[in-house]
């Protein structure tokens, strides 16, 4: 036990205090304080989280283990389930990262939402969903864990609808909550299986029980995996259920930065991670794992060429970069997957922050057609987000390099990989790069389109908003030197320090990929420089096309107009799922409300009155108010009576 | 003496008397004589049995009956004079709202 274990239940308990002072003294507390408990109740998780961080790096690799049990919550005969926290290297990762860009983007918001009316709403949601990402990531059992993963969602209903005056925010919030329920539903009933064979729900237990009780690569491991992982699509919008994320734009930018972007989004990459054991197990389920991965990547890239909208570009760039993190999950190189979650939280948190400082500046304009030249009027937010974008598009020395690179090393050279794995990663590369310039020429470069009015209000953000921009871009350069592969000459720090967390079966792949890596030292580099040629190009080729001659660009649009119209319109999968899913299921609603419900149901009740005052409209007419008529038949009836026990 | 089925008739014939008018009457007044008139022909009717059966029952049971009218008629008067101050008549035909 070392120094500050025994308050790790602060790390949680901080927002979770924010989020009542604020909730419950809505509106009554003025903006400075309002804003001062917001940011304060991040911050002093973020302290406890790095106090704690050190104590684990203080102790020997095999030790780093905090466990903290506060009460048992559910004591039901067999099944017994604690509120408890569980922090090991991996959680601790986790937390560092949810804390810190948390409390920056707590920070961003002072500035970015400090005109609008639901100012203590807004932090009292933001703080409430930190404290449920904290339980999700610190829970020590799959209940509790499931608690904080319902808690985000929830958190991300609220503040995707924050603006529920408007329809389509509304309608956007319930289609993130109702889509995640789809994936919810998979979570549970893999818990269910869990518990089922295994008789506990503690991540410990279940690890170390796991190998004894599935046969491996058994039809119920791999049944158990994939229901899992049907929860992770859902919450982090891979395919088929990513259709919410790009909706989820409606909410204010910070929340998409912290949400949509940098925490929320990436819990089912976490959540398989932490079952690694149980993955391993299952080959076949790893391999879906890897394909939805790599399919979604590739996918949305695609679709991220052809959005015109600021932060819907950024959206599927953030579908296609979780589907990297599931693909490096599916080749059982869960440790990149965990840095690449850790190095994007930084720059993609730090574009969508960026993409708000511009939309803070143009007036609430998000189309980049109507943008340009904002260079000179954003110097900050220009250069802060040019380094963002170096980051994603995998130049080397920055943080996304390292992450990506390792990813498409392990998914060429692991035993689960594959070189289609590769080949679909590298494509991918090179499609995030080319996406990524566009929007940086398209919005910071080239001639001014936007009409005079926008012109005259440009501004630089307020500094609430360009200090955590310029943290986070020193982040987003910085954080990828944790992990600098050893085929350049360093040492892994990062892939040594999750190496407790990982299972035996997952240290043998890893050793098995680094065996690879020796051997095939040549190949790792090989590889890294084609990926940074082809994404040289790509960069090259989006400063043809949108900086130096846009009359190429949109030659090639005409050519390809056909594609062009599938991808501007996202290959029409909403309309599909609307056509296929959707209508049906208003349909049936419309005929259970109509027929069923309206025809039979209140048919029955109201036939039911109707039959009674019907029937009684025979006979009320007895009842005619007049003393002489009751008194008459009572006397008839006592006549009667007596005859009869007379007469007997 | 007098046999016990005169007295009987008697009651009888008196207690249909009193039957009738509670029937046929519509003022609340001869209504509410009427069954005072019921009242005493079982009054009789007990006396008789009384005392042809030479037991004392009959006579505690009209003593009962005779306070039971007195009362019912210090609250049944009082009724009538409520209902003649609100209607301005005392026709039980007209006190009819009590109906569907």
């Amino acid at each position: 036990m070392s120094e500050y274990s025994q308050y790790l239940f602060l790390v949680p308990l901080f927002p979770l205090i924010g989020f009542l002072l604020n909730g419950l003294l809505l509106g009554r507390l003025p903006r400075p304080l309002i804003s001062f408990i917001g940011c304060a109740s991040v911050g002093l998780s973020l302290v406890m989280s790095a106090l704690l961080f050190f104590d684990l790096k203080g102790m020997p690799p095999e030790a780093r283990l905090i466990e903290q049990t506060l009460f048992s919550w559910i004591p039901a005969g067999s099944l017994h389930v604690n509120i408890g926290y569980l922090l090991d290297p991996l959680s601790a990762v986790m937390i560092l990262v949810v804390s810190g860009v948390a409390f920056l983007i707590h920070i961003y918001s002072v500035g970015y939402m400090h005109h609008d009316p639901g100012y203590g709403r807004y932090f009292s949601y933001l703080n409430l969903f930190t404290f449920a990402m904290l339980t999700l990531v610190l829970a020590d059992n799959f209940v509790f864990m499931f608690v904080g993963w319902e808690g985000v969602g929830l958190c991300s209903y609220l503040l995707i609808g924050f603006w529920f005056e408007r329809k389509s925010a509304s309608d956007a919030g319930k289609k993130a909550f109702i889509v995640n329920r789809i994936g919810d539903f998979g979570f549970l009933i893999g818990m269910f299986i869990i518990f089922w064979q295994v008789g506990s729900l503690e991540f410990r237990t279940v690890m170390e029980i796991a190998p004894t009780v599935f046969f491996a690569g058994g039809a119920l491991i791999t049944t158990v995996c994939i229901l899992l992982f049907v929860g992770a699509i859902g919450k982090s919008a891979q395919i088929p259920l990513y259709v919410w994320l790009p909706d989820a734009m409606e909410g204010p930018t910070p929340v998409s930065a912290l949400i949509h972007a940098a925490t929320m989004v990436t819990a089912g990459v976490y959540m398989i991670a932490r079952t690694n054991v149980l993955y391993l197990m299952a080959p076949d389920a790893l391999l879906v794992v890897a394909i939805v991965g790599a399919v979604t990547a590739i996918y949305s890239a695609t679709i991220g060429l052809a959005q015109n909208d600021i932060k819907r570009v950024l959206a599927y760039s953030t579908v296609s970069q979780l589907g990297y993190m599931f693909l490096a999950c599916g080749v059982a190189a869960f440790s990149a997957g965990i840095f690449h979650l850790m190095t994007h939280a930084y720059f993609k948190a730090l574009l969508f922050l960026g993409s708000g400082a511009v939309i803070h500046a143009m007036s609430s304009e998000q189309d980049i057609r109507k943008m340009g030249g904002l260079r000179k009027y954003l110097p900050v937010t220009y250069w802060t987000f040019l380094l963002a974008t170096l980051a994603i598009s995998g130049i080397p020395g920055f943080s996304g390099f390292f992450s990506k690179d390792e990813i498409l090393w392990k998914s060429f050279s692991s035993q689960f990989g594959h070189p289609i794995f590769w080949v679909i990663g590298f494509i991918t590369a090179g499609l995030t790069a080319f996406y990524m310039f566009r929007l940086v020429y398209l919005t910071f470069h080239g001639q001014e389109r936007m009409d005079e009015h926008t012109k005259a209000h440009l501004h630089e953000a307020p500094k609430s908003m360009t200090v955590p921009l310029v943290v986070l871009a020193v982040l987003a350069v910085i954080g990828g030197w944790v992990g600098i592969p050893h085929v350049l000459g360093f040492t892994n720090h990062f892939e040594r320090w999750m190496e407790p967390v990982m299972s035996q079966g997952a240290r043998s792949a890893e050793s098995h990929a680094l065996a690879a890596a020796g051997g095939h030292a040549g190949a790792e580099i090989g590889l890294m420089v084609a990926s940074v040629a082809l994404v040289l190009i790509a960069i090259f080729l989006a400063r043809m096309f949108y900086n130096k001659r846009p009359e190429l660009a949109t030659d090639f649009r005409e050519k390809l107009s056909g594609i062009h119209r599938v991808l501007l319109n996202k290959y029409y999968v909403d309309e599909i799922y609307g056509a296929i899913l959707v209508r049906p299921v208003v349909y049936l609603s419309l005929f259970l409300w109509k027929i069923v419900d309206v025809v039979f149901i209140d048919g029955l009740i109201n036939g039911l009155a109707t039959a009674y005052s019907d029937v009684s409209q025979y006979f009320r007419g007895v009842q005619t108010g007049r003393v002489r008529s009751y008194a008459t038949l009572f006397v008839i009836g006592v006549v009667v009576l007596v005859a009869y026990v007379v007469l007997r | 003496m007098v046999p016990i089925t005169v007295y009987l008739i008697v009651a009888a014939v008196l207690f249909g008397i009193g039957t009738l008018g509670v029937l046929i009457s519509r003022n609340i007044i001869i209504m509410f004589m009427s069954i005072e008139l019921m009242l005493n022909a079982a009054n009789l009717a007990l006396i008789a049995f009384s005392r042809a059966l030479n037991v004392a029952d009959g006579h505690a049971f009209v003593f009962l009956v005779l306070t039971v009218a007195a009362a019912e008629a210090a609250v049944g008067l009082a009724m009538v004079i409520t209902l003649y101050r609100n209607r301005e008549t005392i026709n039980i035909d007209r006190f009819n709202l009590m109906k569907w």
